[in-house]
């Protein structure tokens, strides 16, 4: 099959690459790009393990063209940690509040989380929840992932994180 | 002492040793996208093989055209049963004692089997060539419903099995019958039927359902001509025993396979068993000499790899008018599929469905179990569950309920009068089983003290007389469950695999800067061995657990271990690593006594070296002790400080637990809420609380899915309808409740730290508290059971039938 010469920016590298019409953007990222974070969980868009940021947006990648993303900015679970290397606050809540168990769901979990926040910097339970539904994860019950982001939420705005009580 | 030495509690804390609630050591990976699964394994000139799948449940395979296929850019092999039986590997067999179709030979039994293997250059030429494989089928009557399996007329399913009268365990009834398994006395609790004052009958159906992992089961073969060796990498929960099975079925050398099982992205039983996409892809990989890969999608996961349950329980209990159980009958049908591949040890083709009297003191009981074959994918495998023990706990905690309803008598309180006293334990249950320990009344009153039961049931009363009065259309429910779980499989006594013994196993190196690496058979899919392993060490001999290293998945460098599933890692693999860090310290010891000039039995050990009884101030660490064990052990000792463990168990463990589910129910719309829901569980030690906590927590999640939605449906015609996310119900954060967590401590008496497991507690405990919360809800009502899923649909329509929606 013709193949197109696709260009655009992931983790604030120019990068570019030959890919079939049909190419799914999560396979030039897992694959031309060998970046692996990025998973697959479903190839339906339900379960969210693909999701990366696509010029300020969550997008799940199993079900965009490689060729719709031509000139986009996408960041991945790849770049999300701290420009020194350190984690993030989010990858350091996913940490500190056991908001992972496989780890399969938590790429798409902390990059979906990364844009709920910078939409919402102080968001309620509820709207933690209804933020993360269209990320599926089968180990951890979702209320520790909550936790995690209202980790991330309060270090990111100078406040002591105190664990709401049980 | 000066004001820089270390206190007792600080030298204790900087370990990090069990009761801590150590942050994990895998999240650094896994939060950076830097975890290693196997569909990340891309190795030089790797292929890509899919399945041609069949869409009917049951037809005869009249043709397999291929040349079509053949010529699609990329393509390089089509393979098919007749390929494959050129190797003898058409079919394989299964854990069960049954054989099972690799790829179709002559007939289909169930739809999306597997009937061709497209090899290509990369998984779109792979998909293109599925395409034009062109598979002439002749239709068969399709056999959906298990009641209907043994009819007289029913469709002959399984040729190959023509004339066997008997099978793997035992003789066969009908030709779609795969055994019957019996267990107790049968005139006893007959007996006690005939002279009971109160009887129940219901049959109880525990649904299909899958354990759907977010990462699908997955491999990657690579065959070397020269060396003659395969090496597999997969998504397996027991590694060692792949590498066993392929060695016996591929005839290959066993120490020319290399199994390597890497981060795997959650497993839940789907990951126990071997799957055709194993086999084809290293027959693929021996054909072209290239690497192989199979990566399973959603739709296959969910209609091919492992079903779970499928138990249609038939249950009675006798007991007296005041509320003492003096009998329990339970008759199975169990719906295999088409093939038996359920994964249960060898000698158990119902699991451990034989500890169905649960938490209860039954003078008597008589199970039978008869498998059949359908027209449905094979499996009947552990989700999330030790074997067939979630079936086991939904049946007696459902009946038990029923049972209380007859009486009139408060769920709560019929449990209380039927628990297994603690100064009963251990406790022989009337099928077999000797349960280890257990505080039943304990855990129960704290449930109840905790949740307000009294006030909740009150409330509950003063809600029922307002519903009358038609002034709200809401019901409530309290769903009590006490469930008991059989783990930790198992004892060589009464547990193998294909032969091979149950046990587990741990090998710890020791390394002269005082660190070290535990290497074990058993395989973390997400619960965090890495982390709480080294917990057990670094209390076991005072080293920091942030110092030992934990290592699993290679069969190459792994002592042999039969894996990860049915919460058996802490009990059988947890144990293994006491016993070798024992080791480890009694050669620790001998070094100190030597370095310290004491005769080792004037050695106490000190949280985190040995010290001189009554001489405080002579003191050896343990970090000083593995220097020594590479320089100065005593004269005819061997150097070095290492130890391993093949831990064969005395018995099973038996966690517990209370759950108690509060959930509203609107009777015109079916939308319930769950309005509470709290578990206590008790697992015996604890390693690590967050940990067990998160167990917890997804465990319940998992339960609230399979209670109130999660399904595998076939329609009559035996299509399955429910194969991707969109129809099986996977709850997302909005859906989940919350969940509250509480715990008391029964350690287990026969295991070395006293842990029990708890992995799947939660589960096989959650799914009762549900169902009861629903049934609990209705029975004012004048309805008995209700069989689960309880979906809004499902509630509406009882609501329906019993009247309270015209």
């Amino acid at each position: 099959m013709a193949k197109t010469h696709v260009t655009m920016k992931v983790n604030g590298a120019e990068v570019e690459g030959l890919v079939e019409p049909r190419t799914l953007l999560v396979h030039f990222i897992r694959e031309n790009l060998g970046m692996t974070g990025t998973h697959i969980g479903c190839e339906t868009t339900h379960c969210g393990a693909c999701t990366v940021d696509i010029d300020g947006m969550s997008v799940k990648s199993c079900t965009m063209f490689a060729v719709q993303a031509q000139g986009s900015d996408i960041t991945t679970v790849e770049g999300m940690a701290n420009a020194d290397g350190t984690l993030s606050a989010l990858q350091e809540g996913f940490r500190m509040m056991h908001g992972l168990q496989c780890g399969f769901c938590t790429p798409g979990m902390i990059v979906r989380a990364h844009r709920l926040l910078k939409e919402n910097p102080a968001p309620s339970e509820q709207e933690i929840r209804m933020g993360i539904s269209g990320n599926i994860c089968r180990c951890t019950g979702y209320q520790n992932i909550v936790k995690a982001i209202q980790y991330a939420s309060a270090k990111i705005s100078g406040v002591e994180f105190r664990e709401a009580a049980e | 002492m000066n004001d820089m030495t270390p206190t007792r509690e600080q030298r204790s804390a900087a370990l990090e040793g069990m009761g801590c609630k150590r942050k994990r050591v895998e999240d650094i990976r896994f939060t950076q996208g830097k975890g290693n699964y196997v569909d990340d394994v891309k190795l030089p000139g790797m292929l890509h093989g899919d399945f041609v799948r069949s869409p009917h449940p049951h037809a005869r395979v009249k043709k397999i055209d291929d040349s079509e296929a053949l010529k699609v850019p990329g393509v390089l092999a089509v393979i098919t049963a007749e390929t494959l039986k050129t190797v003898n590997l058409a079919w394989m067999p299964t854990l069960a004692g049954d054989v099972q179709m690799v790829l179709a030979d002559g007939k289909v039994l169930f739809q999306n089997q597997e009937v061709a293997f497209v090899v290509a250059t990369d998984r779109y030429a792979a998909d293109d060539g599925i395409n034009k494989v062109i598979v002439e089928y002749e239709p068969l009557p399709p056999l959906v419903d298990p009641f209907k399996s043994m009819d007289p007329d029913a469709p002959v399913l399984r040729e190959d099995l023509a004339g066997k009268t008997s099978g793997a365990h035992g003789p066969r009834k009908h030709h779609n019958h795969i055994f019957e398994w019996t267990v107790g006395d049968k005139e006893l609790t007959d007996a006690a039927f005939n002279k009971a004052d109160v009887k129940i009958k219901e049959m109880i159906a525990y649904h299909r359902t899958h354990p759907s992992p977010l990462e699908t089961c997955q491999c990657v073969c690579s065959f070397d001509k020269i060396k003659g060796e395969l090496t597999i990498y997969g998504t397996f929960q027991a590694p060692h025993v792949i590498r066993t099975v392929v060695a016996l079925i591929a005839k290959l050398p066993e120490q020319k396979i290399h199994v390597i099982a890497p981060d795997i992205g959650g497993g839940f039983g789907n990951k126990v068993g071997a799957y055709p996409g194993y086999i084809c892809a290293a027959v693929a990989s021996i054909v072209t000499g290239k690497p192989v890969k199979w990566v399973e999608d959603r739709i296959e996961n969910l209609t091919a790899t492992s079903f779970a349950r499928d138990y249609h329980m038939t249950t009675e209990i006798a007991a007296t008018k005041d509320g003492k159980v003096t009998g329990l009958r339970v008759h199975v049908l169990a719906d295999h599929g088409a093939f038996d591949a359920c994964a249960d040890p060898s000698k158990w083709p119902a699991g451990f469905f034989n500890i169905v009297t649960g938490s209860y003191d039954f003078p008597t009981a008589h199970l039978a179990v008869d498998g059949v074959y359908t027209n449905k994918a094979p499996g009947g495998v552990a989700y999330r569950c030790s074997f067939r023990v979630t079936e086991a706990a939904y049946c007696i905690e459902r009946a038990m309920d029923i049972l209380a309803q007859k009486l009139n008598m408060d769920p709560a309180e019929l449990r209380l009068k039927n628990f297994i006293k603690p100064e009963q334990f251990p406790y022989h249950s009337a099928l077999g089983w000797e349960y280890d320990s257990g505080d039943y009344h304990t855990a129960m009153r704290k449930m109840m003290e905790t949740t307000g039961y009294a006030a909740l049931r009150k409330e509950q009363a003063e809600k029922r007389e307002a519903f009358k009065r038609g002034e709200t259309r809401e019901i409530m429910g309290l769903g009590i469950s006490f469930f008991t779980e059989i783990v930790g499989a198992g004892p060589s006594k009464n547990c193998d695999i294909l032969g091979i013994a149950m046990f587990d196993s741990c090998e710890i190196r020791m390394h002269p800067t005082g660190a070290g690496i535990a290497r074990m058979g058993t395989k973390s899919q997400g619960q965090g061995h890495e982390t709480t392993w080294a917990q057990i060490i670094a209390t076991e001999i005072g080293i920091p657990a942030d110092n030992i290293m934990v290592e699993e998945g290679n069969t190459d460098t792994a002592p042999y271990g039969l894996g990860t599933y049915g919460s058996r890692s802490t009990p059988v693999a947890g144990a293994a690593i006491a016993m070798a860090a024992r080791k480890i310290k009694a050669k620790a010891q001998m070094i100190a006594a030597y370095k310290l000039e004491v005769h080792e039995d004037d050695l106490e050990f000190d949280i985190d070296g040995f010290r001189v009884k009554g001489l405080p101030e002579k003191f050896m660490s343990m970090k000083d002790i593995c220097w020594a064990a590479y320089n100065s052990v005593p004269p005819g000792m061997e150097p070095g400080l290492e130890a391993v463990s093949y831990y064969d168990p005395p018995n099973m463990t038996y966690p517990f637990g209370a759950y108690l589910c509060v959930m509203d129910i609107d009777v015109d719309t079916g939308v319930y809420k769950v309005r509470r829901f709290y578990a206590l569980d008790d697992c015996g030690t604890r390693i690590n609380p967050m940990i067990i906590e998160g167990q917890v927590h997804g465990g319940l999640t998992e339960a609230f899915a399979i209670a109130m939605g999660q399904e595998i449906r076939y329609d009559e015609t035996g299509n399955v309808v429910t194969g991707s996310f969109m129809d099986f119900f996977m709850p997302t954060a909005v859906e989940t409740p919350h969940w509250e967590t509480d715990f008391t401590v029964t350690p287990s008496p026969h295991h070395p730290i006293g842990a029990k497991g708890v992995g799947e507690s939660p589960n096989v405990g959650g799914v009762p508290a549900f169902s009861n919360a629903v049934n609990d809800a209705f029975s004012f009502l004048g309805s008995t059971h209700i069989q689960m899923p309880h979906d809004f649909w499902r509630n509406w329509k009882a609501a329906k039938d019993l009247g309270a929606v015209v």
